[in-house]
């Protein structure tokens, strides 16, 4: 019987080993441990966890088909609400949300609800288990911009709603930062992305790799040439942003964009793949978000000796507390209270190093975080092969500056109510990070499936 | 599936391929660019539009075997197929928005170094369907690796040859023809468009900058996604720093800091060397060293 006030333990692949593959590092509950741990759930009637979920699963009722060994009505419960579960369950930091609003968490740890939910949608892979399809296909056409997870939610959505919707994809693959951009060992590809992707076909959703809008056609063409009645835009926020000192260009230096697709998106870390990578023999990672953390344990498997260059302390690392735990325990140093202020170049245009300066945490600023000061003289020098740039993405105005009449803010993002995506354009939608600016998988799958019902109202009163 | 329509051999190592790709056919303009992946575990590649038929649906591009993945691709034939293939990307050239009016007014010059002949080529088309006759300098290293030269005829003005050895043309770099022409046969110019090897875009841009001639060139830095993702093809243009692949791939070229352009693209020349060793070896590959068992 499990010990009520701590989480069922989790298996997970031991460090040592870990640190040079790229195989999952969580091995995930089986049967008897999910339904060990279910039995935690006291099954509130005024479940808080669900307020903490951004697409409110329904969490007390999937746990208690869990605690009974009914999995495949937990995954129906789920399904309601998400298209995504063996994501979400993954990379969902869910400290923050469903299970930082346990009550079980107020004394003692609260129900490990992202593992259980991730049990469940592995068990659902695994079974074939399909999803319900819809009875009928009104004719309609949508097109979606991007097969994020906003766009894959909204496009399943809409597909159950018996829409005839097509997703646009720019890349080669379908996923967006689920396949580019989050690493093979926190996120499987084959055996969990492709599988998930694959259920929202099931549901009679097409997919367009290899077409970007703005270039290979635009939302006004879609809308006047293709007979699409409305669109969603889910293009996220891809362009990375470097911080513009001197040395940045030379060779060696990457955003964590280009370093993650060279690695999950193109595999450059397996032999038998053509694109290459440089992995570097002292790398440091300049950053402390979900990002910089996947860069650093990528650059780590490649064989290098990582840092973690972060301007501010740990308490404000903005990564999730267990991708630090797990990049700690696999060997990535910190280098915290430590700002670049140059990286140095040999003659041959190679990174030899980086000019830091160590700071100290000052006043609260406007956004309550204390803000970092420099603390004079305390400039030095460390010897480096490969820096790696994590400070952080923007929306791509490709779609924005393409589209007529379609209203960004100052930041590039596209404004579009909370509600419903509804944008300054009738007909389009938008949510996710191109609304936002870089947030959470569930955020965006939140946003896509607002997008889905603001998009069915539009068409039912048109 | 993107399928090969047609493919050539246009000279020494240099190949030509019309892909079905009607989405690219229908919106692409001079100056922008392909990606291609040609199959599961490829790279991606890009790849200057050459010319295109928007009836057919089809891109024609040109291509020189200069690393692995070019010389797997130049294997392809008629019938086979691009597993992926994107675009159009980057800008158009500037002039396709300018006033015709005021374009046919102006003089305008295209250098073309090596397989750089292929992206000039759709440039000087669409100015000779609007009516305007630019003058043409290609260069080639010798007379076999020339390309395009019937293509590029029929549109130019006046066409100028030249190969570095002599053996066909004039004789000597791209360069000395531009200073023959202008400070020789008094030809006036208004801009110049320079496409070829970045080391040949450079020395254009040191001379012509010495004539003020404003000068357009043609960027070919590496590449990974091409959409603005990554800012692998970042480079120093004046006092910004700009993404070739969707600020591009053509910039004023005397604000361009070729120097730095040139070791970027230096970057993966080790793992390039070993993969081109790794297809011609095929099986007999052992990574080199003799020891280590090989390196996969």
């Amino acid at each position: 019987m499990a010990d009520v006030l701590k989480k069922v333990p989790v298996r997970e692949q031991d460090p040592k080993v870990r640190a040079t593959n790229f195989e999952e590092v969580c091995l995930g509950y089986n049967q008897e441990e999910a339904m060990d741990e279910a039995t935690r759930c006291l099954g509130c009637k005024n479940a808080k966890c669900i307020d903490g979920c951004p697409v409110a699963i329904d969490i007390p009722g999937f746990i208690k088909e869990v605690k009974e060994g009914n999995i495949e009505e937990a995954y129906k419960v789920i399904g309601k609400s998400s298209a995504l579960p063996a994501i979400c369950g993954r990379v969902c930091p869910q400290e923050s949300q469903c299970e930082g609003k346990c009550i079980r968490g107020i004394k003692g740890e609260p129900v490990s609800i992202g593992k259980l939910e991730r049990f469940v949608a592995d068990y659902a892979l695994e079974h074939d288990i399909k999803p319900v399809c819809p009875e009928t296909n009104n004719g309609r056409k949508v097109a979606v911009i991007g097969s994020g997870p906003s766009g894959l939610t909204c496009a399943g959505d809409l597909a159950k709603m018996g829409y005839d919707v097509t997703v646009f994809e720019a890349l080669h693959e379908l996923g967006g930062v689920l396949v580019y951009g989050i690493p093979e060992f926190r996120l499987p590809k084959q055996k969990v992305v492709a599988k998930e992707i694959e259920k929202v076909k099931e549901l009679g959703v097409k997919f367009e790799p290899n077409v970007v809008i703005g270039k290979s056609t635009t939302i006004d063409q879609l809308v006047e040439e293709e007979g699409f009645e409305a669109v969603f835009v889910g293009s996220g926020a891809g362009l990375p942003m470097f911080m513009g000192i001197p040395g940045e260009n030379a060779n060696g230096v990457f955003s964590a964009n280009e370093y993650l697709t060279r690695s999950n998106l193109m595999k450059a870390f397996d032999d038998n793949y053509d694109t290459p990578i440089v992995a570097g023999t002292k790398v440091a990672v300049v950053g402390g978000g979900n990002v910089a953390m996947d860069a650093a344990r990528t650059a780590l498997r490649l064989g290098a000796e990582v840092h973690i260059v972060y301007r501010r302390s740990e308490a404000e690392l903005p990564a999730r507390v267990e991708e630090v735990h797990h990049a700690k325990e696999e060997g990535v140093i910190f280098d915290l209270l430590t700002n670049p202020k140059e990286i140095l170049v040999d003659d041959n245009g190679y990174v030899k190093g980086m000019k830091v300066v160590k700071m100290e945490l000052g006043e609260p600023d406007a956004s309550g975080r204390r803000r970092p000061v420099e603390i004079p003289d305390s400039e030095y020098e460390i010897e480096l092969d490969t820096v790696v740039m994590s400070l952080g993405t923007s929306p791509n105005p490709l779609i924005s500056s393409t589209t007529k009449g379609l209203e960004v803010n100052r930041r590039k993002c596209i404004v579009a109510e909370e509600e419903n995506g509804q944008t300054s354009k009738a007909g389009v939608y938008a949510g996710g990070d191109a609304v936002t600016g870089a947030a959470t998988v569930i955020l965006a799958m939140g946003a896509g499936k607002a997008g889905a019902k603001g998009i069915d109202e539009y068409l039912n009163k048109k | 599936m993107y399928k090969i329509l047609k493919a050539e051999k246009l000279a020494d190592k240099i190949y030509l391929m019309d892909v079905h790709a009607p989405r690219v056919a229908s919106h692409c303009q001079p100056g922008q660019f392909v990606i291609v992946k040609m199959d599961d575990k490829g790279e991606r590649i890009p790849l200057t539009i050459c010319d295109y038929d928007r009836e057919a649906g089809t891109i024609t591009i040109v291509f020189q075997e200069v690393g692995a993945s070019t010389i797997k691709m130049a294997d392809l034939k008629e019938g086979d197929s691009f597993r992926d293939f994107v675009g159009p990307l980057g800008c158009p050239s500037e002039f396709i928005h300018e006033d015709l009016e005021a374009l046919k007014n102006k003089k305008m010059l295209f250098v073309a170094g090596g397989v750089g002949a292929a992206p000039v080529y759709p440039q000087v088309k669409w100015l000779h369907e609007h009516g305007i006759e630019a003058d043409v300098i290609v260069g080639s290293k010798t007379k076999d690796m020339l390309i395009l030269e019937k293509e590029l005829e029929s549109v130019a003005g006046n066409l100028y040859v030249t190969t570095d050895d002599g053996s066909y043309g004039r004789s000597g770099m791209v360069t000395a023809v531009i200073e023959d022409l202008v400070q020789n046969e008094g030809k006036q110019y208004d801009v110049c468009v320079a496409i070829g090897p970045m080391i040949m875009m450079k020395f254009v841009c040191l001379l012509t900058k010495k004539l003020n001639l404003p000068t357009i060139v043609s960027m070919n830095p590496i590449m990974v996604d091409g959409t603005g993702m990554c800012g692998a093809c970042r480079l120093q243009v004046g006092d910004e720093i700009k993404f070739a692949c969707v600020d591009g791939p053509e910039f004023d070229g005397h604000l361009v800091d070729f120097d730095q352009a040139m070791k970027r693209s230096q970057m993966y020349r080790t793992e390039e060397g070993r993969a081109v060793l790794k297809v011609q070896e095929g099986d007999t590959h052992h990574g080199g060293c003799g020891n280590c068992g090989g390196d996969n």
